[in-house]
């Protein structure tokens, strides 16, 4: 394989591992935005990947996978959303209580539905979404370069990738665009100014809490109906994690996560690229530790190379009306 | 000119066991300015809560502008023309003006429409009242004045007619504040009606035209202010005969008990706080620092009692070295005679959730008086503790409850107690009647007099500069981490108020 062979298929794999953290960093970022901070990125996730593998299994239609897995995200939002906005709870505690609650209702209901070990029933045809290969592949294919560039990273994708891409413009579009956004980012940084406006603050941030539900559902549906066939017990692997540390990355801004996210992809992609290959002058490298990188590097980064990641300035906080 | 823009008839409120307001009856006419006077807690906020919608009050109407309105969220009181002015600024700080002014009336659900007209709007409202500010200014770098003046624009962007400013002044410089009311005159003068809340009998006399006092959630009496005087209003306030100005003889300092030199302070992102300040405090004297609050007057405090590391500079306390050279640690400094009476007595001074006598002993908890080998000595803590109760008078003088639920004037005189009665050679002080109110206030203030005439060196920090001006002897002016000039007390409010604001530097440096 020569080397743009290599990179070609790195940057492909790129796209492929980046889409889930972008929908969930999305995610994220609607609900952080308006002063709920989201743990549970990871858990929605999860559920919504389960639901949408056991959903379309079923019911044999892909269309009604992703219903589902929204559905049950939203679900778990809404009660993130009652735990930390109607409730003044914790927003950490809760975030805890939902990852955990989904890692082990989904092994148990898929166990007890499918009995096949946690997992769902292998999808195809119908149930499980295609890759779409877009006009011209063929018209363009005979031109050096630009026709395997266009085949491979620009066509060939899932319908959930082209839309997890164009969700990074149209969230900045709506957070800086809209009379929503406007209230939205208000209410993370100060739901007195809200709330004196004559909005409700409760509205506002279960808006948001939903926002990032659907957005955590197509991510998960992603996941065990697209790149995958069927749901595997704990197939998030931390990406909701990863998420999350790309959105602070990004200091939550929509195209800064959308590069964060195609950063931790990379270094994914990477980390199963070098899998038993010598590196010059080191040799051979652990697989354990190229997988580990993303993590490190999170590490590295967050400790302290972008400088000072200011989070919305209510985040974390139960808005009390002040007496 | 005499309809009425509000009138609130038997309004009731309690939250629990308090009763915020009892029964209130209230009228405010039209085109004037309106005051509400009382003591912290005396129920004024809730009621203007209760008018912006907030809060529903258990009983009572409310008309505006003689018919009755049912003010059930802020979108009826802002569709009344009612419009506030919060004491904390409801303002996003990472958001522009014009972006605080327009949330809650954008008026369209994608931006782009609504700006241009919401633009034009404010170049009217800035034209029309001469509140000039930059629309595409971002708040957290607006100073506080212009912040304020946000807050007024977004009420009148929502054609408020009525404009309720809750204790406006708390913030700003002296010339800042007399900008403000030069402002709420003009719009008087344009015919809007404005309720002026506050605590400062100054402000009432200054700029209203009829004011209404409260006392413990009653309207006690309402007066034209021209036919009122301060001692009058003082007295509704509190309910019986306060002393205003404080009685004090003439300060006999002695000996330099201590001596500041070219004090450096650093805050934790680097930025320099305290700069080069020197001062020294004799015996027998009280010096007093003014200074608009954030202008390193508490960094300078907390670098002389040992809380904070100072980056150069010395601190003699007693001749001996303390502070950036010498000792820093504040339980040492405690024993060596340096008291304080921290600014914030609720972050610093207190454990709420601690018994008063806890609190009593907090910090001398390592007196042998108070300790049976490593255990504590309840009995002497909490014997010790009902003296001090006694002799400073706080109530309920119960030296077993939770000192959260004692009012703030008890719990400053908690402190107080604490730190005056273990006889220190100097006494630091700051904010000594934050959230005080008048009759504890009186006491407060005689009690740093009677400690100076025992010859206690006094340093005293206050952001109330009539309270500095009445109990110093030397004042010394801060603005922007420098000492920028020295006065006597006579010195007139309007001098010590452009060195607050930094004006008079220039001519200073030229003399």
């Amino acid at each position: 394989m020569d080397y743009f062979q290599i990179a070609l298929v790195t940057l492909e794999a790129t796209i492929r591992l980046s889409v889930p953290l972008v929908l969930a960093a999305l995610a994220g970022l609607f609900s952080e935005r308006a002063g709920i901070f989201d743990i549970g990125l990871e858990g929605k996730m999860l559920a919504a990947a389960f639901a949408g593998g056991a959903a379309a299994a079923v019911y044999d239609s892909a269309f009604l996978g992703l219903l589902a897995a929204i559905a049950v995200s939203v679900c778990l939002a809404l009660v993130h959303g009652y735990a930390s906005i109607t409730q003044r709870g914790n927003q950490i505690v809760s975030g805890v209580a939902i990852n955990f609650i989904a890692i082990g209702a989904t092994v148990i209901l898929g166990q007890a539905w499918f009995r096949q070990g946690g997992r769902t029933p292998q999808l195809g045809g119908d149930s499980r979404f295609e890759a779409v290969t877009l006009p011209f592949v063929d018209t363009l294919a005979d031109i050096p370069y630009l026709g395997d560039i266009y085949a491979n990273l620009i066509s060939g994708h899932f319908l959930l990738t082209y839309f997890a891409f164009a969700m990074v413009p149209f969230s900045w579009w709506v957070l800086y665009r809209t009379r929503f956004g406007l209230r939205l980012r208000a209410v993370g940084e100060n739901p007195g100014a809200v709330d004196t406006a004559g909005i409700s603050v409760t509205r506002m941030r279960y808006l948001a809490v939903i926002c990032c539900g659907i957005l955590c559902g197509f991510a998960g549906a992603y996941l065990s109906m697209a790149v995958a066939a069927g749901f595997v017990k704990g197939m998030t692997a931390g990406k909701g994690f990863i998420a999350l540390a790309a959105l602070i990355f990004a200091k939550w801004k929509p195209v800064n996560v959308m590069l964060a996210c195609l950063l931790f992809g990379f270094l994914d992609a990477l980390a199963i690229l070098m899998q038993g290959r010598p590196l010059p002058l080191i040799g051979e490298v652990p697989v354990q530790f190229m997988q580990a990188l993303p993590y490190i590097l999170t590490v590295i980064l967050l400790a302290g190379f972008i400088g000072k990641a200011i989070p919305p300035k209510a985040g974390g906080v139960p808005y009390v009306k002040e007496r | 000119m005499d309809d009425l823009a509000i009138e609130l008839k038997g309004i009731d409120k309690s939250f629990g066991a308090v009763h915020a307001n009892k029964n209130i009856n209230l009228a405010v006419r039209k085109g004037t300015i309106h005051g509400i006077i009382g003591e912290n807690g005396a129920g004024k906020s809730t009621m203007m809560s209760i008018l912006y919608g907030f809060y529903q009050a258990d009983r009572g109407d409310i008309m505006v502008n003689g018919s009755k309105v049912i003010i059930r969220d802020p979108n009826v009181a802002i569709a009344s023309g009612i419009g506030m002015v919060h004491q904390h600024f409801m303002l996003v700080d990472n958001f522009t003006v014009l972006e605080n002014v327009m949330l809650g009336a954008e008026e369209n659900a994608i931006l782009n429409r609504g700006i241009t007209k919401a633009r034009a709007e404010l170049k009217r409202l800035e034209r029309e009242y001469a509140l000039d500010v930059n629309a595409d200014a971002v708040i957290e770098e607006l100073p506080v004045g212009l912040q304020q003046r946000v807050e007024i624009l977004k009420a009148l962007y929502r054609s408020a007619e009525i404009l309720i400013l809750d204790e406006p002044t708390g913030v700003l410089t002296p010339p800042e504040a007399d900008h403000l009311f030069r402002i709420l005159r003009q719009l008087r003068d344009q015919g809007k009606t404005i309720i002026l809340i506050t605590h400062k009998l100054r402000e009432i006399m200054a700029i209203t035209d009829e004011v209404s006092v409260m006392r413990r959630g009653e309207i006690v009496a309402t007066r034209e202010t021209a036919t009122t005087s301060v001692e009058e209003l003082a007295e509704l306030m509190v309910g019986r005969r306060v002393l205003l100005q404080v009685e004090k003889g003439d300060a006999s300092p002695t000996d330099v008990k201590l001596a500041v030199t070219n004090l450096t302070v650093r805050d934790g992102r680097g930025v320099v706080m305290v700069d080069n300040v020197s001062l020294d405090v004799r015996a027998g004297e009280i010096v007093g620092i003014a200074g608009v609050a954030g202008n390193g007057q508490s960094e300078l405090l907390e670098a002389i009692t040992g809380i904070r590391r100072a980056e150069s500079g010395t601190v003699l306390l007693d001749g001996e070295a303390i502070g950036a050279t010498g000792e820093a640690d504040p339980a040492l400094l405690r024993k060596r005679g340096l008291a304080h009476v921290p600014e914030d007595r609720h972050h610093m001074g207190l454990v709420l959730s601690f018994e008063e006598n806890e609190n009593a002993i907090l910090g001398y908890h390592d007196d042998p008086e108070y300790l049976n080998g490593p255990m504590l000595n309840l009995e002497n803590i909490r014997n010790s503790a009902q003296e001090s109760v006694e002799k400073y008078d706080i109530r309920p003088p119960d030296v077993r409850l939770k000192t959260a639920n004692f009012s703030g004037g008890n719990q400053q005189k908690i402190v107080l107690a604490r730190e005056m009665e273990r006889d220190p050679i100097v006494l630091i002080i700051g904010q000594p009647t934050r959230g005080v109110d008048v009759g504890a206030i009186e006491f407060i203030h005689k009690r740093i007099i009677e400690m100076r005439d025992a010859g206690k060196a006094i340093l005293l920090v206050s952001v109330e500069l009539d309270e500095i001006r009445s109990l110093s002897d030397r004042i010394l002016v801060m603005f922007a981490g420098r000492v920028v000039g020295e006065r006597t007390p006579e010195a007139t409010e309007g001098e010590l108020g452009l060195l607050m604001a930094g004006v008079e530097e220039d001519q200073e440096a030229a003399q």
